[in-house]
């Protein structure tokens, strides 16, 4: 290891990463870190790399210049099969949903189960008291509210259901950071509350760490500031917040033109003079 | 100058390295024999029926027009021979490819184009499968597998259909059409006639899904992929018959 390689404890880590698109710079100089348990709140326009910036974490898209560092592996260079067991640690939602349309609900939570080698391997029953993967898809289920359907098509399933379903997928596999991509555009603010309020007991129950795009400013502000009470399943406000002393595992970056334009806490969000900055405040004032 | 053909060497580098990983991951586990015998079906028994029905007109038709050409020179009666030649050389592999590719390398480009703008690809991608692996090897395997098949089928109606326009309208018999339509049949031409469906199969496969996999812009560009993989593959079909054709008449 050399003395510039990431603590093994971060969870993230871009280094001055750009991407590239044939001139035009979808990732323009991007470097943050993301450490166990903290959530990063994206806010951007269509179009300033929010997307590009989960894909790129992912290794679904490999930068132009500089290093992602995923759970202390340097994944900048790494080949498509070998990325497949360090992706099994990462759930993500994708903007689309991503829903195979093909597969049931059921068989769709079933997936990265039973195809990432990783997870395929922990799962044979070669251990008492091994959770079966039917098990676990519908403990999946349950903790999205969908359990009753679990042979239904996404293509039967409302917009809201599609999201919760594609929440499920992602947390079948208890993974260690979570990548949500817009996961309350177009949903009614009842549904997109009902979303969030998931989040916060996904990040509750398995303390993951969670990088989130959105165009919400409310969705910030409640996963700032609510969390999920496991004994009375209702989300309550947070008693100590970060401004009052409480450590801050929450924090905001705005994004223009693949540039990360601020990145703070909620309350120097809300000081920042910037207009662009601004624009996401007025736009969704909590 | 250099800008201008920067676009089109790009694909068809993008192009090789799909086909390459394509043809290698065939060797390579994980397989997905539930998907390539699902793709069998559609592109095999689901193209049959529309395979049939124009080999046998194309029989028919050419039966018909060689027959009046061949009177001139009194020689109607070797009317089976030329249609078996035709057919079998080159009548039911490209007729055939041109029908499958119209059929299945717009269905693959669809449904491949569909599940890259809805983000599929991406998260099979995530969720630890290689889309080539499990979308396009198995396309490419079915494909290459079904069209000698359908081609040899073709070839068989289309002969069968010029079996009956000699005997009910040129007063042949169809035993003398037969026998004539099979001796003039050389290996070298039965090779040809079974090459070029499996070299159509793999660049219809392969065009199919290399656009579907590089489609953008919603449901306008699955609609873009779909009329290019169509176009594309037609036009390759007829390039490599005119290769294969030179190649083994004047080797």
């Amino acid at each position: 290891m050399t003395p510039d390689s990431p603590r093994v404890e971060q969870v993230l880590r871009f280094d001055d990463v750009t991407v590239d698109f044939g001139g035009t710079l979808a990732l323009d100089h991007v470097s943050f870190e993301l450490g166990p348990g903290e959530t990063r709140i994206l806010f951007g326009a269509a179009g300033s790399g929010k997307s590009t910036l989960l894909k790129t974490a992912l290794g679904l898209i490999r930068p132009s210049s500089g290093r992602v560092f995923l759970f202390g592996a340097d994944i900048t260079d790494l080949r498509e099969h070998d990325l497949f067991d360090i992706r099994a640690r990462v759930g993500i939602l994708f903007q689309e949903g991503g829903l195979f349309d093909s597969l049931t609900v059921a068989e769709n939570v079933a997936y990265p189960l039973l195809n990432q080698r990783a997870l395929r391997q922990a799962i044979q029953p070669n251990g008492a008291g091994q959770r079966t993967v039917d098990q676990r898809v519908r403990e999946a289920l349950h903790f999205v509210e969908l359990d009753q359907t679990l042979e239904k098509y996404p293509s039967e399933l409302s917009g809201g259901m599609r999201r919760r379903a594609g929440i499920a997928r992602a947390v079948v596999t208890e993974p260690a950071l979570m990548l949500y991509d817009s996961p309350t555009a177009g949903l009614d603010p009842i549904t997109a509350n009902t979303i969030i309020a998931l989040i916060l007991k996904e990040r509750e129950m398995l303390n993951t760490a969670a990088l989130l795009v959105t165009h919400r400013y409310l969705d910030g502000h409640l996963i700032s500031n609510f969390r999920y009470n496991p004994s009375s399943g209702a989300v309550e406000r947070i008693s100590r917040p970060a401004e009052d002393g409480g450590r801050v595992t929450t924090k905001f970056f705005v994004m223009k033109e693949g540039r990360i334009l601020f990145q703070g806490s909620e309350r120097e969000l809300q000081a920042a003079s910037d207009p662009y900055v601004q624009k996401f405040l007025r736009h969704g004032s909590a | 100058m250099l800008d201008i053909l920067k676009p089109p060497v790009e694909a068809f580098q993008d192009f090789l390295i799909l086909s390459v990983r394509a043809i290698r991951n065939i060797f390579r586990a994980p397989h997905y024999p539930d998907d390539i015998f699902q793709q069998m079906d559609i592109i095999g028994v689901g193209s049959l029926p529309i395979v049939m029905l124009i080999g046998l007109f194309s029989g028919v038709v050419m039966t018909m027009q060689m027959a009046r050409g061949l009177e001139q020179y009194g020689a109607r009666e070797q009317v089976g021979q030329i249609v078996s030649i035709a057919l079998v050389r080159e009548l039911g592999p490209v007729l055939t490819a041109v029908l499958v590719a119209g059929r299945n390398a717009s269905g693959i480009a669809s449904e491949l184009g569909s599940m890259k703008v809805t983000e599929q690809i991406d998260a099979m991608r995530a969720l630890g499968t290689d889309p080539i692996q499990k979308l396009v090897t198995p396309r490419l395997i079915a494909t290459a597998f079904v069209l000698p098949l359908l081609t040899i089928i073709a070839d068989f109606i289309g002969l069968a259909g010029g079996a009956l326009i000699a005997y009910s309208f040129l007063s042949l018999s169809i035993s003398y059409y037969w026998s004539t339509a099979w001796m003039v049949l050389q290996y070298n031409d039965l090779v040809q006639g079974l090459i070029k469906p499996f070299v159509f199969a793999i660049v219809i496969a392969l065009v199919g899904c290399f656009y579907g996999m590089r489609t953008t812009g919603g449901t306008q560009g699955v609609g873009r992929a779909t009329t290019n993989a169509v176009v594309v593959a037609s036009v390759w079909i007829f390039v490599i018959t005119s290769m294969i054709t030179r190649i083994f008449l004047y080797q």
